[in-house]
Parts: C-alpha cells; sequence; structure tokens
C-alpha cells in the first residue's frame, strides 16, 4: 500500500498543527462559531445531537493492522470504545472532546491517516473497488489513480468553497461496480480504448439524496497523462457555475440537469482546453512512483481449493456457508478474498469494538498479508487469504463475533446513524436495522432468501442509500411520529437503477412487518433461481403493493 | 476599519469605493460596480488616476473580458466565506485572461482563507476585521506559512508536489 514520502508527512503534520491552532483560537474566542465551522468541518468534525462526531479518512478503504490497531486504540482512550464505518470508507467517533480533537488527529498522523477533507463543501475522501488489486478482471488498480486523486484536491485552494460536497468513486473492474460510481459527483472507470491504451471513462452527476440522480458519461476516454486536468476542468465549470443559492440543488448533479449534460460537457472541455498539457499533466514517473506501492506482494505458488479448504467445507455446514457467501475469487490461484460482515443481529450495522477491530488487525497481519480493505457496504475485507488457511480465519473470526455469513442478504444492511445520533434525521434507523436482522436472523432462511440490498436511511439525506437498496427504507416524520417508506428496485452497481416508493409510509410498529410481506410476496412468485432484484424488475410493483396495501384481499 | 494586507504587509488604499448613487471625487483612483461601469462607461473610461470595477459573486470576469485593459482593479466580492466562486475568477483572470492589474478580495475575508487567496490570485485583500495592522501581518505570515507545499499548480505560492519529486530525482 501506499506510504507517505516526506511532502504527504509534512502536509498532514501541517494540518495537525494548523487545527490545533484554529481549535485554540476557538476556545479562546478569537473566532466565533460560525467561522470555526468550516474549519472544523474541512477536518471532519461534526457537531451532532449530543456530541462533537470526528469522521476519518480510509482512503480507498484501504488499511494494514497497524492503522487498523490506531483507529482501535482512538476509539478507546479518546471515545467510547467503538467506531463506526461509513458507507464512503470512512470511519466515525461519536463521541471526542473538541480539546482532544488535535491529538487525534495527531494520532493519525502517525500512522499515515488523516481526517482532512472528510467534510465540508470540497472534495471529500476519495473511494474505490474494496477487491483493487486483487479481482481477476481488473483494468488497473484504482487505488493508484484514488490516490493521486486524493492528492491534488488535498488542500486544494480553488476548491476549497464548492457549493456543495463533492465525491470521487474509482473503479477499474470490468463487468463489476462494487463502489457505486455512478452514484458519485464523479464516477471513473478505467477502461482500455482501442488502441489498447488505458485511460478513464468519466461519469458525472450521480448522487442520491433528495433527487436522486444516476451520473451521466460525459467522456469515453481521459488519457493518464491528462486526468487531473479534466477533473480540474470539471470542477472549475462546477465552481462558477453550481447553484448556491439553494443548498439542495447545489450539488453537480443539479448543475449537470439544469445545464443539460451536452452543454455541460461542452464547457467542461472548454475549460479542458485551458488545463491540458499544462501543469496538471500527470507524468509517467509519477504514475509508476504510486503504482509501485500497488504492487502485487509476492504471492507463493499454490493451488486453487486445496485439501486443507474442501475437507473441511464438507465436514462444516457453517464454515461451508461463509465461504460461499463471504469468501470472493482472488486473481491468485490458491488465494481468496474474504468479507468480514460488520452486520452480526442486533448491532449497528458498521459499528466495531476497539477489541473487534485489533483482531481484525491481527487477523491481517496473520492471514492476509497485511491488508484491510473498509467497503461502502461497511463491511471489511481480508484481501489476500490463503485458501489453506481460510478454516484457521474463520475460527479466529468466530471467537471474535465477525464471522456472520450474511454478505449481501437482508442481514447484510447498509444503515445510517439516524436520529439516535444524527442531528438531521428525522427518524430512529439502526433500532430498523436490529429489528429486522433478527426478524430474519435463521441463515438458512436468508440463504432461500437469497441476495437482497436492504439499505436504511433516517432522512432524505439517504446517508443510507436506501433510493439503490433493492428493498430501501426512508425514515420521514409525519407529525412527529416515525414513519418509513419503501422504495423497491433500487441498485448501486453495475445495473444500476434508483428505487421506487411503493405507497403510503409505515409506522415503526408496522415497518418490520411490511419489510417480511415484501419479501414473502417476492418468494411466493419467483421463478427458480431468480434474485429479487429481477422478480421485480419482471413483475412491477403491482404484487408488492398488493400484498402491502390491500387489506381486503 | 478595513485594512488592506498586500504582500503581507497593511497598506493604504488608493482606490475608493464609490457606490452607484454617489458623485465620482475628482481625482483619485475609483472602484465602481459592474452597472455603473456599463453605464457611465463614457466618463470612466480613461480617468487619469484609474479606474477598477467590482464583480459581484455571480458575475464572472467574462463579461468584462474585452474592457480589462482599462481597469487598474477588479475587485471579487465573498458575499459569504463560503462562496468560493472569486476564487476561480481571480485564477481565470491572472491566467485566462491576463489581466496585469491589481486583483483584490473584497467581502467577507478571514484569515484561514488568506492562503489560498493569495494562491489563487488575489493581490490585496480588504479585511474588516478590527484588529491592529501588526497583528494581521503576523497573521498572515502564519497563514501562509502554515503548510509547507502544496499539490496542486496554482498561480502563485510553492511549486507542485509531483515536480519536486521528479525534480529531485531527475537531479
Amino acid at each position: 500500500m501506499y506510504r507517505y514520502d516526506e511532502f504527504d508527512r509534512a502536509m498532514v503534520l501541517d494540518r495537525v498543527e494548523q487545527f490545533r491552532g484554529q481549535v485554540a483560537r476557538r476556545m479562546a474566542g478569537e473566532i466565533t462559531e460560525e467561522q470555526f465551522r468550516p474549519l472544523r468541518l474541512q477536518n471532519g468534525l461534526y457537531l451532532q445531537l449530543h456530541a462533537y462526531m470526528l469522521r476519518v479518512a480510509i482512503p480507498y478503504g484501504q488499511l494494514n493492522s497497524r492503522q487498523m490497531h490506531k483507529l482501535a486504540h482512538i476509539a478507546r482512550t479518546y471515545d467510547k470504545g467503538y467506531g463506526h464505518f461509513t458507507t464512503r470508507q470512512n470511519i466515525q467517533y461519536n463521541w471526542p472532546r473538541l480539546s482532544d480533537t488535535a491529538d487525534i488527529l495527531a494520532e493519525l498522523a502517525s500512522v499515515e491517516m488523516h481526517a482532512i477533507q472528510t467534510s465540508g463543501n470540497c472534495i471529500r475522501n476519495v473511494t474505490a473497488d474494496q477487491y483493487a488489486g486483487v479481482t481477476a478482471d481488473e483494468v488497473e488498480d484504482p487505488r493508484i489513480y484514488a490516490e493521486i486523486i486524493r492528492q491534488w484536491s488535498t488542500f486544494h485552494p480553488e476548491f476549497t468553497f464548492l457549493p456543495r460536497k463533492f465525491k470521487i468513486a474509482v473503479s477499474g473492474a470490468v463487468g463489476a461496480d462494487r463502489a457505486a460510481v455512478r452514484f458519485h459527483d464523479i464516477g471513473l472507470f478505467i477502461v482500455k480504448n482501442d488502441a489498447g491504451e488505458v485511460g478513464f471513462e468519466v461519469w458525472v452527476g450521480g448522487g442520491l439524496g433528495r433527487t436522486p440522480m444516476i451520473g451521466k458519461k460525459i467522456r469515453d476516454f481521459v488519457a493518464k497523462p491528462d486526468l487531473l486536468a479534466y477533473l480540474e476542468a470539471i470542477l472549475r465549470v462546477y465552481n462558477m457555475l453550481g447553484r448556491r443559492d439553494n443548498m439542495y440543488k447545489a450539488r453537480i448533479k443539479i448543475l449537470v440537469h439544469e445545464t443539460g449534460v451536452e452543454e455541460f460537457t461542452r464547457l467542461v472541455e472548454d475549460e479542458f482546453k485551458d488545463t491540458q498539457g499544462g501543469e496538471l499533466d500527470l507524468p509517467a514517473e509519477e504514475i509508476e512512483r504510486i503504482a509501485a506501492y500497488f504492487a502485487p506482494p509476492s504471492y507463493e505458488a499454490l493451488e486453487d481449493d486445496p485439501q486443507a479448504l474442501t475437507a473441511h467445507r464438507f465436514e462444516n455446514k457453517a464454515f461451508n456457508n461463509w465461504v460461499r457467501i463471504n469468501v470472493a475469487q482472488h486473481k491468485q490461484p490458491g488465494y481468496a478474498i474474504a468479507n468480514i460482515s460488520l452486520k452480526p443481529v442486533g448491532v449497528p450495522p458498521g459499528d466495531m469494538t476497539a477489541d473487534q477491530m485489533d483482531v481484525a488487525a491481527d487477523l491481517a497481519e496473520k492471514y492476509s498479508l497485511d491488508s484491510i480493505r473498509v467497503t461502502h457496504e461497511q463491511n471489511l475485507v481480508l484481501s489476500d487469504v490463503r485458501q489453506d488457511q481460510l478454516f484457521d480465519l474463520w475460527q479466529d473470526l468466530a471467537e471474535a463475533g465477525l464471522a456472520d455469513a450474511n454478505l449481501d442478504h437482508i442481514g447484510d444492511i447498509i444503515c445510517c446513524p439516524g436520529l439516535d445520533y444524527c442531528s438531521l434525521a428525522n427518524a430512529r434507523s439502526i433500532p430498523i436495522a436490529e429489528q429486522i436482522s433478527r426478524r430474519f436472523s435463521d441463515l438458512d432462511r436468508q440463504y432461500d432468501i437469497g441476495e437482497l440490498r436492504l439499505k436504511i436511511s433516517g432522512c432524505i439525506n439517504a446517508c443510507g442509500h436506501h433510493h439503490v437498496g433493492h428493498i430501501g427504507i426512508l425514515g420521514v416524520d409525519r407529525k412527529d411520529q416515525e414513519y418509513y417508506q419503501i422504495t423497491l428496485g433500487g441498485a448501486p452497481g453495475e445495473d444500476a437503477a434508483i428505487g421506487t416508493k411503493i405507497g403510503a409510509a409505515f409506522s415503526a410498529a408496522e415497518i418490520v412487518d411490511a419489510i417480511e410481506t415484501v419479501v414473502n410476496t417476492y418468494v411466493g412468485i419467483r421463478r427458480p433461481e431468480e434474485r429479487f432484484i429481477d422478480t421485480y424488475r419482471r413483475v412491477g410493483d403491482a404484487p408488492f403493493k398488493e400484498s402491502l396495501y390491500d387489506k381486503a384481499a | 476599519m478595513t485594512k488592506l494586507l498586500k504582500d503581507g504587509k497593511v497598506v493604504s488604499d488608493t482606490w475608493v469605493h464609490v457606490s452607484d448613487d454617489a458623485d465620482l471625487p475628482e481625482t483619485g483612483g475609483v472602484i465602481v460596480s459592474l452597472a455603473r461601469w456599463q453605464s457611465d462607461h463614457n466618463s470612466l473610461a480613461g480617468r487619469k488616476d484609474g479606474v477598477g470595477v467590482r464583480l459581484e459573486a455571480g458575475q464572472s470576469p467574462e463579461e468584462i473580458k474585452d474592457d480589462l485593459a482599462q481597469f487598474g482593479v477588479v475587485a471579487l466580492e465573498l458575499p459569504k466565506f463560503g462562496d468560493g466562486r472569486a476564487y476561480s475568477y481571480a485564477r481565470m483572470l491572472k491566467t485566462r485572461l491576463g489581466f496585469e492589474g491589481e486583483v483584490r478580495a473584497v467581502g467577507d475575508v478571514l484569515r484561514d482563507q488568506f492562503r489560498a487567496m493569495y494562491r489563487c490570485g488575489f493581490d490585496v485583500l480588504e479585511v474588516s476585521a478590527d484588529v491592529p495592522a501588526e497583528k494581521l501581518e503576523a497573521a498572515w505570515q502564519d497563514a501562509l506559512g502554515e503548510i509547507r507545499y502544496a499539490y496542486q499548480p496554482a498561480y502563485r505560492g510553492p511549486q507542485m508536489v509531483i515536480r519536486r519529486r521528479h525534480a529531485a530525482v531527475a537531479a
């Protein structure tokens, strides 16, 4: 993985001291809370319902064990012993004290981490496919370019006060999109053109929130040297023309929509004439320098499906299920990608205790060539596990309560913090997730239901990605009561779609039954091997509406 | 009282802002709104002590690109510090449009933005904070030195880190 050089280290250390000064000026009353707000936000420090919340970046989701141990240490020392992994490859601490925040940032800097631009109207943490570098069908490793973009976007003097936040995702996989690329302000797919050169397909204007939109492709191919020049052109157009009169219309998706994709593209291309071939030109030596950090580790020459794996799978049903559900194919024979579900029954999705973080860090060192990934679905990945050690890993995970075999199933819920923590929320989301995971806790039932992406947001800002859930749940406020709307048919990935609202909202007491009704309806009408989303696409809303609302039937 | 920061020093202003309904002074450089420049173009153009124009946050320098040679100052308004359009405008003036006069920031100009403004091409900052000149100058020094390097090219400031990295390798 990437290691800081003297420049990167200086940037992060300077930032810690800068922030320490800003906190001191705030505490001395030299600046107002209003003036302090954008400064703390650009360091990921929010003021939430009960306390400050600190959001720490995990660039493109990559961690080593030393960093994970540090995250555990921070949870234990400065917080209440746990942290929350978010849908943007960040971790949030819910209870830090303002006076400790600079020290926390210094701790992070000691392991080459930071909280820079994890909030505020600036370019946020750059996210990537969690299987980067280890999945078979990949043009190039997206982490290389995500790191290049991370650096370019850090303290960009021109784009620190954009109309609104700005999110970029990169994927290099062919035919699969695990990073919800089309739902980002800018989504980049690494592609090969007809001449065999590698570059970027550029999508702009995707996003969730109160106006969900799938991004539009504005370029089939941007050559590698032009990557930053092209991004800068997009950001410049957005910074000058994005709406600032209404924060709900300030994202680039609205600009693209209102300007029209053709005119927007023309404006970008016009700026690109200025930026291309100049100082932003990305030199091949820099790409090589960064790519070297992501070079494949020295794998051992092994065979797929060793006896040490197959025998245990045959003998142990729970292990076999875990392998079947949570383990993905690795590009290297004899290795595997092991997902750690952070969705055990009854625990807030994405939460992890400090002790569990330490276990994950130790296991990464022991089994996964020191590599851990954080996913936008709020799970972890051990990216480089020998297949003949999967059983040992699974036993160790089980001991720490980390061996839930529910990946991409109904128990694997994405969920925002909701009204339990968040000052924006209309309704609680965590208790709903807990109740649903309890209702469907029988794993055999989950496997019978099959792949089902359920996502819950506590308000229209859609941090829980409900728009792209096969089943989405949105918390709404109805006369001071918490109600929940159901959407069906969303999808985050290569088959991107935005869900459709199915009908009137349900009360907190009714929502879990309603979800069960939707699931049972699907089970009743599906064809053999047909996933929920495919059944929905085949039959549409009608059968679900009928079973949910037609009480006479 | 508004203070003028230029290259880290508090300097006196040789220009006056003239509002749309005020009479023009006999002598001295004046900064007027875009609307006034457009309506009083004839009396303003060729003014001996110079004329400057003040653009609101939604007014792009593109709108005055044909008149730029006539301005000694282009003042860019920041109605609130979170409105970042002026950073792109400053850069546009200095690079694409090749403006050689003074680019000035007016409005909600705060200490924590000095560095980004300087890098984007602002020459002069009008700061309304009620602090002594020495303190403001010290704040400028701190603000500019807080972050040593720069990951991006900009109109001014440290060379882009990528160039430093590979220059070091080449040397």
